[in-house]
């Protein structure tokens, strides 16, 4: 017996938003008896993409995380649904039950993720199966991740060693999205951004790009250091949130610069021009 | 009834289609089965890439369910309410009437009287026609099927479209490098494999293939652009907009202002002239005209050498960035994905764009174009190892007219006047026009030089007094289209038909609605994404598919088929035997498929059953054929492009310019207008008409504003539909119950402006004025706004008022109607210049 699970590699994702798309069209005025009720054809979002700026122009990025319900092993809401109403399947999905869970409007808050929304005019709650009922039909996988283009989510057999998901939480870069909870989710992710450094170096007595000037970067005891590409531009990536880090450019000839930021947000110095020592 | 799962295609990929009781209840992607033909693997860097095997979509047709049984679907045949075609027509209330629900009779009867009178009273030229695309997909049911048999066959005036993506590449690009028949971007057989083993760095110059999928292919090629970084191949961005692929993907983000990636062009051709770092033997060898341009970038013709430094001023990128962008492009293998086939970014579509597009071409040439990993490559999004000698038509293949390549007869259109789309509205109001060029000039170079009038001088040459609108809406895809509000609103137009699937913009200003079905309505052939003529060998999938078009459910409301619509009309003006030939649409279909290479490997009625077949891709052993590689190498054109005039002769090693190389100094502009400041026989920069630049105009708008086409929408045809996408935010924004078109906004002109995130805007022009969502960003540059055109609702404030504000967000009101430059009659949408204030109602 398979246990289902996914892993979503945010470094693919393009903000295509098929993921959503393909979802609605799945499950907007269709319903699957046992499984869930028809979402209705507007309003709901089984899995909201969230997108994400960071930086300052001109140095700027943008993520996208898509966020489905994480069938979580220990997950609240079955604890908090009364009668059963929501179960965990010995293949893993978690499902609310669409008879039993009519009237328990409170279950919308019982997510830590907020995936779980309320169907108003039929006066149940209602969420992600994982298109349980495709699968014990036979088929591969979630409308999702057969809409996505990249291969950005990825589903499988979190119990077979071989599978993708398998072998991508073995290397053991994978991580719940809020690591907090400890709810054990079974939809984990790569590629979550942190927080990022960023600037360019120009050598003001030249108007040139600095290329490869060692740039350090260090938090207490902690440090890391690049260089400059052909640009002069250097970048941190993975930091903590709203942590001071310090950064320290040392190019020989010039005077040596010290930089204390934190980071509240992605954050790019701009442009740093080095003076001549 | 027990589900059915049928075959579709659309313009954003094939579908399987599941049908319950009659009514489609999902769509998905086609995934392919065992007995479907293999999948390439490309081996490189010792890595193996192979595709998903199953057909991507486009974002917008996921939710092409909701398009369809929309409830801005015509459902009914309509009659404007005071519109007499016996009496007053009231054409002043075009735009702001109420619609009458007819019968069919009455509606094809109204029409065909009208056309038969006008042509009585003015002559055939008096009607004109025009498509759009593409708001259905399939060879038989579609803008170059039913439509062009139709009004060849009854005669009528030609409406010229203008090469509205890639106006650069083509007014422009062809002039440097020919390749006219692809209206002057190059093919791109093989270039995915021959990037994933050879180039070391990508330069995306004003191109956004995430949001654009490169015209009609899904997103195929999203899963490239990932390969090439996960081998360390860099992307530089050149846009004003940090565009999708950029936010994704982009090592290095470069935004020069709107209009001034010629000068940053130039800057980077003096650097490597400077430096040396260019391939002298390829300049030598393959171009000519070289002298003249390394003078001129030097200063030694104007005093004004093209450092650096002249062009940061101009772009507002600083000079030691566009130094190091030289020398970066000089020291690696790099290929150039340019926009000149849809141009996402705006530089192919603004002021002068010709001069852009002319000067990658030659960029590329001093780096040796077609060396491995080295070309122009579209976006990275096309080329993958796919097999061309299998035949399809696709919808461009026989020009106007796709029954011509199976009919007994071809239709020949007797009428030979010729309206220019562009300059529709003066043509209708203020006549007499004249424009240069035909159009989409696919069969020479000199095409473009042909000048026309409307009306045609002489006995055969009459004003409209009919336009037959199939499909779409140029109001938020045309420039200045108030312009259109006040054409539909001329007494001159005596008779306006509207035939579509959905009220669209335009719709409002018909005077009878013809409710035309969908493709999914009905069954069709074709092969997905193929345009054929113009579009030949551009191939952006990972695999080809032919669909055999399944008829999925009847046609709703009182929709019909366009094919069924033309029949009715053709039948009433006395050609209905001519026009089908007595062919019933299977049979068209059926002879489609006789001609393409299907037969070779499936019998028709296995086609037809299972719905779509896989062509197998090139096999290991079979060659690679890499376009420009055979110029680069000096042998015979090996690429399997049909239409390349010198390929088969013993010229085949040439390109079609008149010199066969690639010209510095364009021989055929110096033939054509050596004089022409506006292009020039050696291009340049030239400063914007309407750009930042234009003193007296930033006075009062001090924001340069670009519209490149969406993501989310395929022009008009998804948004304003699929009400689905309204749930994306970057498409529309829902605030007070409204779904508002984003306008995006640096935080300094937003901060100058009192403007904050999610506020509703006014943005402005003399052109007109609309109303957005302020969504306020790093991605722009300061200095510029960003919208996309395409909305599909045109909501004026005050209806059938020219003029109005316009709170659907059709951006291409503000857009300036002036030509490209004098003598290329393109779009120059991205030259724009606006003023966005808060909007207090």
């Amino acid at each position: 017996m398979a246990r289902y699970g996914m892993v979503i590699d945010i470094n693919k994702c393009t903000g295509c938003y098929n993921c959503f798309l393909s979802c609605r069209d799945e499950f907007a005025g269709n319903e699957y008896k046992g499984y869930s009720a028809a979402q209705p054809m507007e309003g709901q979002n089984w899995i909201p993409v969230i997108e994400k700026e960071r930086g300052q122009y001109p140095k700027v990025k943008v993520s996208y995380t898509p966020i489905p319900c994480m069938h979580c092993d220990d997950a609240p809401c079955i604890k908090m649904a009364q009668n059963g109403a929501i179960y965990r399947r010995p293949d893993g999905i978690v499902i609310i039950d669409p008879a039993k869970a009519k009237g328990q409007k409170e279950l919308i808050s019982s997510c830590p993720y907020r995936v779980i929304e309320w169907n108003e005019q039929k006066q149940v709650p209602q969420k992600c199966i994982l298109c349980a009922h495709m699968l014990d039909k036979g088929e591969k996988e979630p409308r999702c991740v057969e809409s996505c283009p990249t291969g950005a989510l990825m589903f499988g057999d979190l119990d077979d060693a071989g599978s993708e998901v398998s072998r991508l939480i073995a290397t053991g870069k994978t991580e719940a999205l809020h690591g907090g909870y400890g709810i054990k989710e079974k939809v984990r992710y790569m590629g979550l951004p942190g927080k990022f450094i960023a600037g360019t170096i120009i050598y003001g007595d030249r108007d040139a790009c600095a290329e490869g000037v060692a740039v350090a970067l260090s938090r207490d005891s902690e440090g890391w250091e690049v260089k400059t590409n052909a640009f002069g531009d250097f970048e941190f990536e993975g930091l903590a949130d709203n942590t001071e880090y310090t950064v320290r450019i040392a190019a020989a000839g010039y005077k040596e610069q010290t930089i204390t930021t934190r980071t509240r947000k992605d954050t790019y110095l701009g442009e740093i021009t080095l003076k001549r020592s | 009834m027990a589900e059915q799962i049928l075959t579709q295609c659309t313009v954003g990929g094939p579908v399987f289609v599941h049908v319950e009781d009659g009514k489609i209840s999902k769509m998905r992607p086609i995934v392919f089965d065992d007995t479907d033909a293999p999948s390439w693997t490309i081996e490189a860097r010792g890595r193996k890439f192979t595709p998903p095997r199953k057909t991507t979509l486009q974002s917008y047709v996921v939710a092409e369910r909701m398009r369809i049984y929309s409830e801005n679907r015509i459902k009914y045949p309509y009659r404007r309410k005071t519109f007499d075609p016996h009496g007053d027509r009231h054409p002043e209330m075009r735009g702001k009437d109420e619609y009458i629900r007819i019968s069919w009779d009455e509606a094809l009867d109204t029409v065909a009287e009208e056309m038969r009178r006008i042509r009585k009273s003015y002559g055939p030229a008096a009607i004109t026609a025009m498509t759009s695309s593409h708001h259905n997909w399939g060879l038989l049911h579609y803008k170059f099927g039913p439509f062009g048999r139709f009004f060849n066959m009854l005669g009528y005036t030609t409406l010229m479209d203008n090469p509205d993506s890639w106006e650069g590449s083509h007014w422009g690009a062809i002039h440097t490098w020919g390749y006219f028949w692809l209206l002057g971007h190059c093919d791109n057989y093989d270039m995915l494999e021959d990037a994933l083993n050879n180039t070391e760095q990508v330069i995306f110059w004003s191109v956004d293939p995430n949001s654009s999928s490169y015209q009609y292919w899904g997103q195929e090629s999203a899963i490239w652009r990932i390969w090439l970084r996960e081998l360390g191949i860099k992307a530089i961005f050149i846009d004003p907009y940090c565009n999708t692929t950029a936010g994704v993907l982009g090592d290095k983000w470069l935004a020069p202002r709107p209009g001034t990636d010629a000068a940053l062009a130039e800057a980077i051709a003096y650097v490597w002239i400077t430096e040396g770092t260019y391939d002298k033997w390829f300049v030598e060898n393959r171009t000519i005209g070289f002298e003249e341009f390394r003078k001129h970038i030097l200063g030694e013709d104007d005093g004004v050498p093209r450092t650096p430094g002249w062009a940061a001023e101009i772009c507002d990128i600083p000079a030691h960035n566009i130094t190091v962008l030289a020398r970066e492009w000089a020291a690696k293998k790099t290929m150039l994905a340019t926009g000149a086939m849809y141009g996402t970014g705006g530089a192919v579509r603004a002021t002068y764009a010709t001069e852009w597009a002319r000067l990658m071409v030659l960029l590329i040439a001093m780096q040796g174009l077609g060396k491995p990993g080295v070309n122009v490559w579209g976006g990275a999004a096309m080329g993958a190892p796919l097999d061309f000698s299998f035949q399809m038509p696709g919808y461009g293949s026989a020009g106007w007219d796709t029954f011509a390549l199976i009919a007994r007869k071809k239709a020949e259109n007797s009428v030979s006047q010729k309206v220019y789309r562009l300059l529709l509205p003066e043509a209708i109001l203020n006549p007499p026009i004249s424009w240069i060029g035909e159009g989409f000039c696919g069969q020479s170079i000199e095409q473009q030089f042909v000048p026309h009038t409307y009306p045609e001088p002489g006995p055969n040459g009459a004003e409209i007094r009919m336009i037959h609108r199939h499909g779409g809406s140029f109001i938020s895809t045309m420039t200045e289209t108030n312009r259109w509000v006040r054409m539909y609103q001329s007494p001159k137009l005596e008779c306006v038909v509207m035939q579509d699937c959905h009220w669209q913009s335009e719709t409002r200003f018909g005077d009878i609605v013809l409710p035309a079905s969908t493709n999914f309505e009905h069954a069709d052939i074709c092969e997905w994404a193929n345009a054929g003529g113009y579009g030949e060998g551009d191939c952006g999938a990972n695999h080809r598919v032919m669909i055999y078009e399944k008829k999925c459910i009847e046609p709703l409301w009182e929709s019909k088929s366009d094919w069924e619509i033309y029949k009715a009309l053709a039948k009433r003006l006395g050609f209905l035997e001519e026009y089908t030939e007595g062919n019933s649409e299977e049979d068209w279909i059926k002879k489609i498929f006789n001609i393409s290479s299907l037969p070779k490997y499936v019998s028709y009625e296995e086609f037809k059953k299972k719905g779509y077949f896989v062509v197998p891709c090139k096999s290991p052993e079979q060659k690679r054929t890499v376009s420009n590689r055979w110029y680069y190498e000096g042998r015979p054109c090996d690429t399997p492009n049909s239409l390349n005039p010198k390929k088969g002769t013993n010229k085949a090693h040439e390109l079609a310019t008149y010199s066969g190389k690639i010209e510095f100094v364009s021989q055929s502009l110096t033939k054509f207008d050596p004089n022409d400041e506006e292009r020039p026989p050696m291009p340049r920069y030239i400063p914007s008409w309407e750009g930042h630049e234009t003193k007296e105009l930033t006075a009062k708008y001090p924001l340069q504003m670009i519209t490149p086409h969406p993501r989310y929408s395929y022009h008009t045809h998804h948004d304003n539909k699929t009400l689905w996408l309204n749930d994306i935010p970057q498409h529309r924004v829902k605030k007070d119950g409204y779904a508002w078109w984003p306008i995006r906004i640096h935080p300094s002109d937003a901060e100058a402006r009192s403007i904050r995130q999610d506020d509703i805007v006014r943005v402005y022009n003399d052109r007109g004025a609309v109303l957005c969502i302020a969504q306020v960003t790093e991605r722009v540059r300061p200095g510029l706004v960003h919208s996309y055109e395409s909305s599909a609702s045109y909501d004026p404030l005050e209806p059938g008022k020219a003029g109005s504000i316009d709170r659907g967000g059709c951006m291409n009101l503000l857009a300036p109607s002036r030509m490209l430059s004098r003598n290329a009659p393109g779009m120059a949408s991205n030259s724009c210049l606006v003023e966005v204030c808060k909007w207090e109602a």
